[in-house]
């Protein structure tokens, strides 16, 4: 894209970004209306007096009398400056709660999108390459077990045979707990912990990577350029890194920039198996104990980060390839 | 189609996964001749390992059946699989058939809103529809067609988008056919063949969304289900792993099933692209 209008196309992807927040904004504010009982019965329930007068000037208080678009209007004034609500069972605003853990989900999703992004494109270059071969067939079952495997399962089966029978990683957690540690020590000791989860869920998108990398490849394999290459006598080895990869990798890298969303999903399954304190774990205990507010504001905060990440895919795509158009 | 079944057999995987999806029903269909009784019942002493006592895949912390309840819980996933596919099928064909039929302000605005559900975290809009409608069958159903139905709306906008300007539409057009009658007699059993494929798969994320969701407790709390069995199986997996191993192995030999006959339909389906495939595969 000529750079001279790079700025029009993200301010257009700037809008549309910010109007799909705020549709989920209001998405939220229906849910929370859509769910069993409204804040104020809920908190007298829990100080335990719940007569009418009690009740109806609890909802004077937080606005529950008001009309709907009232509450909508200040719902979203709320949200913009970043409060998301307040959870009266941790008595902490439900922001503070996921701030403290979004680090470690962020730790474990990058780590397991890492994995997966180059594991997969390995495996995907290596089944392309041989073509029909053993090596292809078992890429290509690898690749289509990962697929029909639940995840959660696979963190379990991980757990049993690396921390249960072989004892070589820890199962939970990601810190050793009651050791003093310091420097180097404590990269190690989260690395350890890091492992069998970052595992579990970039192995499905290992599985995806590798299958979509494989098919471009193939694709990009048979066009005339490529064929050129090979008759004017480049080597093989080159016309597959220079040529047919480079040119296969641009839709997969956008592909899993948009699938990267998915992985922040698939990490509350992985959290909860392995204990890992990110807000995948958090979503989890507020479900739980049916805490909506932090369930809406974990919601409410993927939602955004895939946003931004479709927003990054996007701009990354356009500055990378020049052929792209520029339209809405 | 004989045909059909000609060039499915040649895929010698979509053979076998059709094999065990058949095993799969059946086991389903007479789970409580195989294992009469409540699968909720106590069957013998807790944590009997597979095998012994006449348990063939032991028995969980309250004594219960584990193969008996894997044999009850294909029921269940079975149903969601297909029921919930079969409602984002509505959801996206009609949606699709629209887009691509009428075109214009009608295209824009439900490719929008098609967008908008592709964009936000499926899984945990999941969780959430069916934490706060309360966990029951109707609202896994619910939630799994609500986060499923995106892919079918642009598929099926595309076949209709590519049949909209072909001779046989317009000769329909010019009969003086009603819209409904072109979209429902003409082009979408043109567009059925891909729609087909897709569900297949459908059925298998499905089922695997259900056992996500009831493995993390959000299942039907009346129904026996196969997450919901690895669920329990989590804490104890020091003591007991064949709790959570076999219904894992359960749900995988479904879904693969499912996956390989999706790929043996679209080879038939789609005789073209599979021998385009088979040449370079």
């Amino acid at each position: 894209m000529e750079l001279s209008r790079l700025p029009g196309f993200l301010f257009r992807r700037g809008v549309k970004a910010a109007l799909v927040i705020l549709a989920i904004v209001v998405c939220n504010f229906f849910l929370i209306h859509a769910a069993p009982g409204d804040p104020a019965s809920v908190i007298a329930g829990q100080s335990g007096a719940a007569d009418e007068r009690f009740l109806a000037q609890l909802r004077q208080q937080f606005g529950l009398d008001q009309p709907l678009y009232v509450q909508l209007w200040i719902y979203l004034k709320g949200v913009l400056t970043l409060d998301l609500g307040f959870s009266h069972r941790q008595q902490q605003p439900v922001w503070t709660l996921i701030a403290e853990r979004l680090p470690a989900t962020l730790l474990l999703t990058g780590a397991a999108f890492a994995f997966a992004l180059a594991a997969g494109i390995t495996l995907g270059t290596m089944a392309a390459r041989r073509v029909g071969t053993w090596a292809d067939s078992l890429i290509t079952t690898l690749a289509l077990t990962f697929y029909a495997t639940p995840l959660f399962w696979v963190g379990l089966m991980l757990v049993l045979l690396f921390s249960v029978w072989l004892e070589w990683l820890p199962s939970f957690g990601m810190m050793s707990v009651g050791v003093e540690m310091h420097g180097i020590a404590v990269v190690l000791d989260v690395a350890s912990h890091l492992i069998l989860p970052a595992l579990t869920l970039g192995l499905f998108y290992l599985a995806v990577y590798a299958r979509l990398t494989r098919a471009t490849m193939l694709e990009v394999a048979d066009q005339d350029f490529v064929k050129t290459a090979r008759a004017k006598g480049v080597p093989e080895g080159q016309v597959v890194r220079r040529h047919v990869l480079r040119n296969a990798l641009l839709p997969v890298i956008t592909f899993a920039g948009i699938q990267a969303g998915q992985l922040i999903g698939g990490s509350i399954l992985v959290e909860t198996v392995f204990a890992w304190p990110g807000i995948g774990r958090l979503a989890f205990d507020a479900l739980l104990a049916r805490d909506y507010a932090v369930l809406l504001g974990v919601f409410f905060c993927t939602s955004v980060m895939v946003v931004l990440l479709n927003l990054a895919t996007d701009l990354l795509y356009a500055v990378v390839d020049p052929r792209v158009e520029v339209e809405g | 189609m004989a045909d059909f079944w000609r060039r499915f057999r040649r895929n010698r995987g979509a053979v076998v996964g059709l094999v065990i999806l058949l095993l799969v029903c059946a086991v389903a269909a007479f789970a409580s001749v195989i294992f009469p009784g409540s699968p909720w019942d106590m069957a013998t002493a807790p944590f009997t390992p597979p095998g012994e006592d006449g348990m063939l895949l032991g028995s969980d912390s309250l004594g219960r059946d584990v193969a008996a309840g894997i044999a009850h819980g294909a029921r269940i996933s079975l149903m969601v699989g297909a029921v919930s596919t079969l409602a984002s099928l509505c959801i996206g064909v009609s949606l699709g058939a629209l887009a691509g039929y009428l075109g214009g302000w009608v295209d824009d605005a439900v490719m929008r809103f098609t967008e908008f559900f592709q964009t936000i975290p499926s899984f945990v809009f999941a969780i959430l529809l069916v934490a706060i409608f309360t966990p029951t069958i109707t609202s896994v159903v619910f939630a799994i067609a609500v986060v499923s139905w995106p892919p079918v709306a642009r598929m099926v906008r595309a076949e209709f988008l590519s049949l909209r300007s072909r001779e046989f539409v317009q000769a329909a057009e010019v009969l003086g056919k009603s819209r409904l009658a072109i979209v429902v007699t003409d082009i979408l059993p043109n567009a059925l063949s891909p729609i087909v494929v897709l569900s297949s798969l459908m059925v298998a994320s499905a089922i695997l969304l259900e056992s996500a969701l009831s493995f993390l407790g959000l299942g039907d709390p009346n129904l026996m289900t196969w997450g919901f069995l690895i669920g329990s199986g989590r804490s104890v997996i020091r003591l007991a792993w064949w709790m959570s191993v076999f219904p894992g192995l359960a749900i995988f030999l479904t879904v693969l099933a499912l996956n390989l006959v999706g790929e043996g339909l679209s080879d038939a389906l789609n005789p073209r692209l599979a021998r385009k495939r088979g040449g370079a595969a």
